[in-house]
């Protein structure tokens, strides 16, 4: 396989997101801002890499019937790298998506890639693999996000684009809004990959 | 490529502890080695809160701080004095009836008991409704400021007192004006007999 390919095919082809829908809990949960999207999106970054690299190298060491244990105690191992580091020195985003991190352990997509891809290919192609997939999943979950923020607080970053004083559509920073928005970007990546 | 292991019930359960003891020995490290940051980031966060709430103040409010057990929960005071005099106290407050939970508060008293100001330090509100309480979200907090409760009164208009509820908002703002009015009574109590 084409290692470009490996990387890009998570954003469009393969994205997790829109197309293999995976991960949809904190997908749904933390995409309030986009701010909160992409601090969320890079930390099941950070994680899917470390632990595809880790699982494709030890893959031939671990008995088939415990490699579902196996992984998912490495995997955890890297959420709470995570989780302990942002509170160290990421407090004011640990703040926010602090309930959350935690949550990337049974997150799908990581154990998915693990399966599917790691335990497959060698080390170097699982880390691309990692890469792709995870900027596949912050760009998805900072796209949800923004939308949500634009339309439902008028800000984007933070940054207030209306009065100080008045509201967006708050349908879209409550649950509703992001079932609706990610249904929207679901048809549309659908349409784009079908014209292809 | 070396063939992959058998799961005969040796191999899986060698395996297992392998990654196991592995696992907890690196978490092991990492936890050490982020201990102090994460402590350093608490502290200084509290600090931040307390010099927000209270006037300029030259001692160290940190180490003079007092507990109040509430039920389960607890208020904690810090003093602020300046020369020694006190010129203010903070207090961390907190509600259990957010609207999704438990809401800290660090609210400052001038020693008379006029609230000085607010920092909403940790909340599980609703974004763009309930979180208005933070004053990096809007301004709707700062009516609290400068007010002597013991005439304004700490209850939302809706139920008779001399808040305005942000709109919406009406459980978040109750939680909110009742932490600030726990932490009142409580101060009084405290420093004006």
């Amino acid at each position: 396989m084409n290692k470009l390919n490996i990387i890009t095919k998570g954003f469009f082809k393969e994205n997790p997101i829109f197309v293999l829908l995976l991960g949809m809990c904190p997908t749904l949960g933390t995409t309030t801002s986009a701010i909160n999207g992409m601090g969320m999106g890079l930390a099941t970054t950070f994680v899917l890499i470390m632990s595809n690299f880790v699982i494709s190298l030890v893959k031939d060491f671990i008995p088939d019937k415990v490699r579902i244990p196996s992984f998912i105690v490495i995997i955890a191992s890297f959420v709470t790298v995570v989780e302990l580091s942002m509170q160290a020195y990421l407090p004011d985003l640990f703040a926010v998506l602090g309930l959350f991190i935690p949550l990337i352990v049974v997150n799908c997509i990581i154990l998915g890639r693990a399966e599917a891809f790691a335990s497959q290919n060698n080390a170097f192609d699982s880390i691309l693999d990692g890469l792709g997939m995870g900027l596949g999943f912050t760009f998805a979950l900072t796209l949800l996000g923004s939308i949500r923020e634009i339309l439902g607080n008028g800000s984007i970053f933070d940054f207030k684009f209306i009065g100080a004083e008045s509201n967006g559509m708050l349908l879209f920073v409550l649950a509703p809004g992001a079932f609706l928005v990610l249904g929207y970007l679901i048809a549309i990546v659908n349409k784009i990959n079908k014209a292809k | 490529m070396a063939s992959k292991k058998e799961s005969t019930f040796t191999n899986m359960v060698v395996v297992l502890f392998v990654i196991s003891i592995v696992a907890a020995t690196s978490l092991g490290f990492v936890y050490e080695f982020t201990k102090t940051p994460i402590e350093n980031a608490k502290i200084k966060k509290q600090e931040l809160a307390i010099a927000q709430v209270v006037p300029a103040f030259d001692n160290k409010p940190m180490q003079e701080a007092e507990i109040v057990k509430i039920g389960d929960s607890e208020l904690i005071f810090f003093p602020a004095k300046k020369g020694g005099k006190l010129v203010g106290v903070a207090v961390k407050t907190f509600s259990e009836s957010g609207f999704s939970g438990r809401v800290d508060i660090m609210v400052g008293f001038k020693p008379d008991g006029t609230i000085v100001n607010t920092s909403v330090l940790g909340h599980k509100e609703t974004p763009g409704l309930g979180d208005k309480m933070s004053q990096s979200k809007s301004k709707w907090s700062t009516q609290f400021n400068d007010k002597d409760p013991k005439v304004f009164k700490l209850t939302v208009k809706k139920d008779g007192g001399d808040v305005d509820a942000i709109t919406a908002s009406t459980i978040s703002s109750r939680a909110f004006s009742e932490a600030i009015d726990l932490a009142y009574k409580e101060f009084m109590k405290k420093y004006n007999n």
